[in-house]
């Protein structure tokens, strides 16, 4: 009986919740200027969400009753931001730094939902991100697209179906031109030749593994007793998987040489690479890149930070879509990436891309590099409502996000933002007064002087003088 | 696809009119000595700041210098005339701190002279190691930056690792064949990288964050700043020594001369300073020992603006387009900041602090715009308020009568990214806006499409 009425209530509260989840889940954008990539622009248009999807895009739309209303009067409406190369929501450490071959090791095991750079980029317009590992070894570890929840717990976090992807890097990281690690011996590889051997060797040891178990279901399908199935290899299945087309590869990747011996190298263990990442030399060998089918992922004007990028030039985006590259630009650090529009838009200057195509380079290009374009990357019905809605032109200097929706749910509100400020700063001293007390009370045991805990205020992070590591 | 290509086929263009014209070291021949040379801009909106704007006015440039500028300017006989209409003229673009001409690819320890060994320097001069051949230069110049300020900017100073004091910074033009070509001033102001009390470091031996307990960073940045006080105590008595010109009864101390005018009151020092609590400090310091600071760099600035007005403290910000270190800070804080500060009065200008990113100076400022910083003051913060922090004013900043003539001819906006530079003036010369990337760009469009 008192199980029966629990679950009466149960059910009751279901049912109240999916009554509030129909009305609540209508929301429309009214009025805006949409850009929609795939068709055109739209003036004094609108956008009509149900259930997180795009239900209808055009003029003159009607919500139902109890819809959530946005009036975009004067703004302008867009896909969200994709950002195809990414660091952020990571806990710790990018770079699993003690071999060349860590494709054990992923990211999907250390999203970190409390990164505060998921907030300020979702700020700048970005919905989803293809978080990897750094630049450190020739293959890297596995890397997972996400949408930018900010809120949700780490496992809201990644991209629903979104296939799983693994970086490789290629040139002076990988090789340690740049530095090396104090108190460990030289690692191998130490030349682009090293790295490109290590990729293969990798590879051969793989189709090796293959065998292996090629073999032994062989023999157990047919009817073999007493089996010793081979033991499983972490490190080599995520390899398979990309020969198996289960996998994308992003390669970091900067020289002109570099970039076509991987070509070679996929073409001779007959994988696809889905991208070749910043690829700041992609416009020597556009021809080369299109005809493998690779997308390029590149930076706006960033160069001669290192060597390899010393021949980067910012009309490399122009000159590989002139060629026939499917590309984007990408932001490879979080502050890059609250302004990837304006990277976007400085292909029009440097290199004569349209306003259409500037757009593509950060919404329908990143998400055909990644596998996701049936989801995301244009405003058209059926797609995820990952909206941005800006004050302006979004290609231009001057526009600021004002609105971004994922799944069809307003994720960053800057008037809401500017609201809350205030009483977050109150909210922020009271703690810190409280932790004081807490500190004082605790104080009277220690030695005089030596045991001093800082107050809250000194151990804040003041911003950090010394360099960030560009370019992991 | 239409490639906008028109600086440089304008430029061509212009190189046919107007031979020898081109001030560029690649397009002037050897041994012809650079002879001054006339222009005018005519039909042009003169963006003078200093006023309003004039429409269709015209200036003239006269041996480096701006002869003339208004609505109804004599165009001299001897001019090469420039069409300006539908184009615009505004002062060139100054990057108020950068390493430009001192670093040319960051990784390539050869190729980087920014900083030195030691802890205090201040008889390194940028200006000894600019290298007027850097392919860097005319990168920045093609999105109108004419000068800059080249600066040493040592090694950060983390725990006592590091210069504390640089070496002065020095003021170019970026164009010339010499840097006594390119030189405005030789000793601009004196980098000092203020000490921090940060415990959190990016150490790249392990290529990871290290944490140290605050007691022992804080006691380190103690030492640093007695031995400060102590080398401007010992630079005022050497100074003084010098004044009354018993100095030959000395070994000659080249440190201490180079801090001389700095104690004197002639020599700003240049603080390099993120932090709050670094910045009260060095206010502080200043304070005390009476030497005229200009703060750069300034994250944190906003939360002690106050201060920094009551004691008229210039600002010199950047990079804007990165996010703070502070997680607590509003997500716009770096857009903010510069706005705040012009609010509460004080002087700010924009700084790429970075070679390669010198040409993201006018987005540096045209970001702030939207974030509560008047357009004007934008505009000014890249042109004529680093002039006047820098006390490059009488010179630079303004198209007015008698100022050297280093001037950007645009097709629009200058702070908007679609604007093309169309003519470029430094030290009076037209200058070509040809660079590395675009004879790269134009190379590589011609290769042959691949056939195999």
């Amino acid at each position: 009986m008192k199980r029966a009425s629990k679950w009466v209530a149960a059910l009751a509260l279901l049912a109240v919740c999916a009554l509030r989840a129909t009305a609540a889940d209508v929301t429309l954008i009214k009025n805006g200027t949409i850009l929609t990539i795939t068709q055109g622009t739209i003036e004094n248009g609108d956008v009509l969400i149900r259930d997180g999807k795009i239900a209808e895009v055009g003029k003159s739309l009607t919500a139902p009753e109890g819809a959530k209303v946005i009036d975009a009067k004067g703004q302008y409406v867009m896909p969200g931001i994709i950002d195809c190369h990414s660091h952020i929501a990571v806990a710790g450490s990018v770079n699993e730094g003690s071999v060349s071959v860590s494709s054990m090791a992923n990211i999907a095991d250390v999203l970190n939902p409390e990164d505060i750079d998921i907030y300020r980029d979702l700020a700048g317009g970005v919905t989803a991100a293809n978080v990897l590992h750094g630049s450190a070894n020739s293959i890297g570890g596995q890397t997972e697209v996400i949408k930018l929840r900010w809120g949700k717990p780490a496992k809201d976090l990644p991209f629903e179906g979104a296939l799983p992807g693994i970086k490789f890097a290629l040139g002076e990281n990988p090789k340690r031109s740049g530095f090396s690690i104090r108190g460990t011996p030289r690692r191998y590889p130490a030349t682009r030749m090293g790295v490109m051997d290590v990729i293969r060797e990798a590879f051969s040891e793989a189709l090796d593994y293959k065998k292996a178990w090629d073999e032994y279901n062989r023999r157990k399908a047919a009817g073999e007793p007493n089996l010793i199935p081979p033991r499983r290899d972490l490190k080599l299945e995520p390899l398979l998987e990309v020969l198996e087309g289960k996998r994308l590869v992003h390669i970091h990747c900067y020289r002109e040489d570099e970039i076509l011996q991987m070509i070679r190298v996929a073409e001779e263990f007959n994988f696809k690479v889905a991208t070749f990442q910043h690829v700041l030399e992609g416009y020597k060998v556009a021809d080369e890149i299109a005809k493998h089918g690779a997308g390029g992922s590149t930076f706006s004007d960033w160069w001669a930070y290192k060597m390899e990028a010393f021949d980067a030039i910012p009309y490399n985006a122009a000159l590989m879509t002139e060629r026939g590259v499917v590309v984007s630009i990408n932001s490879d650090d979080a502050s890059e990436a609250t302004h990837l529009n304006q990277e976007a838009a400085k292909t029009m200057k440097w290199g004569g891309l349209s306003h259409e195509e500037a757009l593509k380079l950060v919404t329908l290009n990143p998400a055909i590099q990644l596998h996701i374009a049936d989801r995301v990357g244009s405003l058209e019905t059926g797609k995820d409502a990952d909206i941005d809605i800006y004050d302006k032109d979004p290609l231009s200097v001057y526009a600021v996000a004002q609105k971004v929706l994922i799944d069809g749910q307003v994720y960053f509100d800057r008037q809401q933002d500017i609201g809350q400020r205030a009483s977050l700063e109150k909210e922020k001293k009271a703690l810190m007064e409280k932790e004081k007390k807490a500190a004082a009370a605790a104080k009277p045991q220690g030695p005089k002087g030596s045991a001093r805990k800082p107050a809250a205020a000194e151990t804040a992070k003041p911003p950090v003088a010394a360099p960030k590591p560009q370019e992991i | 696809m239409k490639p906008r290509l028109i600086p440089f086929a304008v430029a061509a263009l212009l190189m046919l009119a107007l031979t020898p014209s081109f001030h560029t070291r690649a397009a002037a021949g050897a041994g012809a000595a650079p002879t001054p040379h006339v222009y005018a801009i005519r039909d042009v909106k003169v963006v003078t700041l200093a006023g309003s704007p004039v429409e269709h006015g015209t200036v003239v440039i006269r041996d480096g210098k701006i002869a003339a500028v208004g609505a109804s300017v004599d165009v001299p006989a001897d001019a090469q005339i420039i069409d300006g209409k539908g184009l615009e003229v505004c002062p060139g673009l100054f990057d108020a701190v950068t390493d430009l001409g001192l670093t040319e690819v960051e990784a390539v320890n050869a190729t980087v002279d920014t900083t030195d060994v030691g802890t205090y320097n201040p008889q390194l001069v940028a200006m000894t190691a600019v290298h007027p051949a850097s392919e860097l230069i005319p990168v920045a110049r093609a999105n109108g930056i004419t000068h800059a300020l080249a600066a040493p900017l040592g090694g950060g100073g983390f725990g006592g690792e590091g210069e504390v004091i640089s070496g002065q910074a020095s003021a170019i033009n970026l164009a010339g064949w010499t840097i006594e070509e390119m030189l405005i001033r030789r000793s601009v102001a004196m980098v000092v990288n203020w000490p921090t009390m940060e415990t959190r470091s990016f150490d790249f031996a392990t290529f990871s964050f290290r944490e140290r307990p605050f007691t022992e960073v804080k006691q380190e940045y103690d030492k640093r700043i007695n031995e400060l006080v102590t080398l401007i105590e010992r630079a005022r008595h050497y100074s003084q020594v010098m004044d009354k010109g018993s100095v030959a009864n000395y070994d000659r101390d080249l440190k201490l001369e180079a801090l001389a005018p700095v104690v004197r009151g002639q020599l700003p020092l240049l603080v390099v300073a993120e932090g709050r609590r670094e910045i009260r400090s060095a206010v502080d310091f200043c304070d005390k020992q009476k030497l005229k600071m200009i703060l750069a760099g300034g994250s944190e600035s906003y939360k002690v603006k106050d201060l920094l007005a009551s004691k008229h403290i210039p600002v010199i910000l950047g990079p804007t387009q990165s996010l703070l270190e502070d997680e607590d800070a509003s997500y716009d804080q770096a857009y903010v900041t510069a706005g705040q500060l012009a609010a509460a009065g004080l002087k700010i200008a924009f700084a790429s602090f970075n070679a390669s990113r010198a040409r993201r100076l006018p987005y540096q400022a045209a970001n702030c715009v939207p974030y509560g910083l008047p357009y004007e003051d934008a505009l000014k913060a890249v042109t004529l308020y680093p002039a006047q922090i820098l006390g490059l004013a009488d010179q630079l900043g303004t198209i007015e009568q008698g100022k050297m003539a280093d001037l950007i001819v645009t097709d629009g906006d200058p702070l908007a990214i679609p604007t093309q530079v169309r003519y470029l003036f430094i030290n009076g010369e037209l200058t070509s806006t040809d660079n590395k990337h675009l004879q790269l760009y134009e190379e590589y469009r011609k290769r042959p499409h691949e056939t195999k």
